[in-house]
């Protein structure tokens, strides 16, 4: 990769003149999104904790979201993701994403199984 | 960075001359240890996950019990959090900064970038040390059922938290601490609690505008709140009194939650402790000019890639553990 960097983000909506006004830039849009996360989480406001999307609250799913689109700005502007080859890019990323969302949806589900074994089942916990 | 011996055999593909990830071996074994690591952290948060979904009914709010602020007395909930992942992320971008001035040879400006980092991540560290002590050490107090629930306790005139200090009775009593020094020398109990289960349950009964507070969640996503004659009924059940949080039992509600929080913050933090050393060793490395004279400094991008991950672990740490 050498020296070159890539310097737009946002798909080229943005541009940077050097690498390190980009970096400045990405932690601005950090900032912002931590910002927002952190308003949310305070504020809690009713419409998206009240609402449900999936069997999860919408302020959940917003959170969710930020830390994915976080996680991604992290990985490809600070690690330099965006300036390594495909195949570097493609086996470091899909790799834990395939595997962990099989053990997220596998977990969930059998914790979700026995919850209701706790609820209607014949078990006194609460006690 | 072509730092990859250069044979004859460059270009020839059976030669092995091919370099499909076009990465330096450094930085590709980072890569590996990274993406192994991940999947370790994805490990314990799934844990997480399921002992949540698990006790999806009962599991503590997170906004309720971590609601303190160094120096600064009353109710913060998350502000402290907020603070800790931006102090992450601005020691991630002098990182980055470092390993900018690296790739142009600019000794100096490593030097600093890398000293801010080091000193962002002793900050980081210091936080979750202080974090700890809060969570452990506790601030109202409950007691717990015989069946392992956890009771707490509200004022009903204000509806806010009340703390067992507020209404505990005091019954002289001749229970103390066993220690070692007493009977036999190999057995010793933890530390009593400030007060006995007695002197709460006693004091409850004495102070009407005392409710308890239970574990389950209704559906504005609140804790029930027992009426005076429920927690009466209620209050017959308790067993123990806990203050604060340890690895078997925490005030704050369900067993594991404690369990996961000291697992998973610790294991973090472990982490961030062993990137500021890394730190350390590569900012001596810089000032006696190792890098200079091995001509590039990769070893920072390499221990960069380090320090982003523990970051960009946080990020997700934050969400699950405070926001969701």
């Amino acid at each position: 990769m050498g020296h070159e960097h890539k310097l737009e983000i946002f798909r080229g909506l943005v541009k940077f003149k050097s690498n390190v006004t980009k970096i400045w830039g990405v932690l601005i849009f950090l900032s912002i999104v931590t910002a927002i996360e952190v308003a949310l989480g305070i504020t809690k406001p009713d419409f998206l904790v009240g609402t449900y999307f999936i069997g999860m609250k919408l302020l959940n799913w917003i959170f969710i979201i930020l830390t994915l689109v976080k996680a991604y700005y992290i990985t490809w502007d600070f690690m330099h993701m965006r300036d390594e080859k495909s195949n570097l890019r493609r086996a470091v990323v899909w790799t834990p994403i395939f595997l962990v969302s099989y053990l997220i949806l596998i977990l969930l589900f059998e914790a979700d199984y026995i919850y209701n074994v706790f609820k209607d089942g014949f078990v006194t916990w609460n006690f | 960075m072509d730092t990859a011996v250069t044979t004859e055999t460059e270009g020839s593909v059976w030669g092995g001359g091919n370099r499909p990830l076009g990465a330096s071996y450094g930085k590709l074994m980072m890569w590996f240890f990274i993406v192994s690591d991940a999947l370790t952290f994805s490990g314990f948060l799934c844990a997480y996950g399921f002992s949540r979904f698990k006790f999806i009914e009962t599991w503590p709010i997170a906004d309720e019990v971590f609601t303190h602020v160094p120096f600064f007395h009353g109710n913060f909930p998350m502000y402290y959090v907020a603070f800790m992942t931006f102090v992450l992320i601005m020691s991630s971008v002098t990182m980055v900064l470092a390993v900018d001035a690296g790739h142009r040879m600019m000794k100096n400006k490593v030097i600093i970038y890398l000293f801010l980092t080091i000193i962002g991540g002793a900050i980081f560290v210091g936080s979750q040390a202080w974090e700890w002590a809060t969570f452990i050490r506790g601030d109202y107090g409950a007691v717990e059922t015989r069946g392992g629930r956890i009771l707490q306790f509200v004022n009903a005139d204000t509806g806010e938290r009340a703390a067992l200090a507020e209404f505990a009775a005091t019954i002289p009593d001749e229970r103390a601490e066993h220690e070692r020094k007493n009977g036999i020398w190999f057995r010793e109990e933890g530390s009593l609690t400030t007060y006995t289960v007695n002197e709460v349950v006693e004091g409850f009964r004495s102070n009407p505008n005392i409710l308890i507070r239970t574990e389950t969640i209704n559906e504005n996503g609140e804790k029930t709140l027992l009426d005076r004659k429920q927690s009466l009924e209620r209050i017959k059940d308790a067993k123990l009194v806990v203050e604060g949080a340890n690895l078997i039992r925490n005030e704050y509600g369900s067993r594991l939650f404690a369990d996961f929080f000291f697992f998973i913050t610790g294991f973090h933090g472990f982490h961030v402790f062993s990137g500021v050393v890394f730190n350390i060793i590569i900012f001596f490395n810089v000032i006696l000019g190792t890098y200079e004279r091995r001509g590039h400094y990769e070893m920072v991008e390499k221990v960069g890639l380090y320090w982003h991950f523990v970051d960009l672990v946080w990020v997700f740490v934050f969400t699950f553990f405070y926001l969701v």
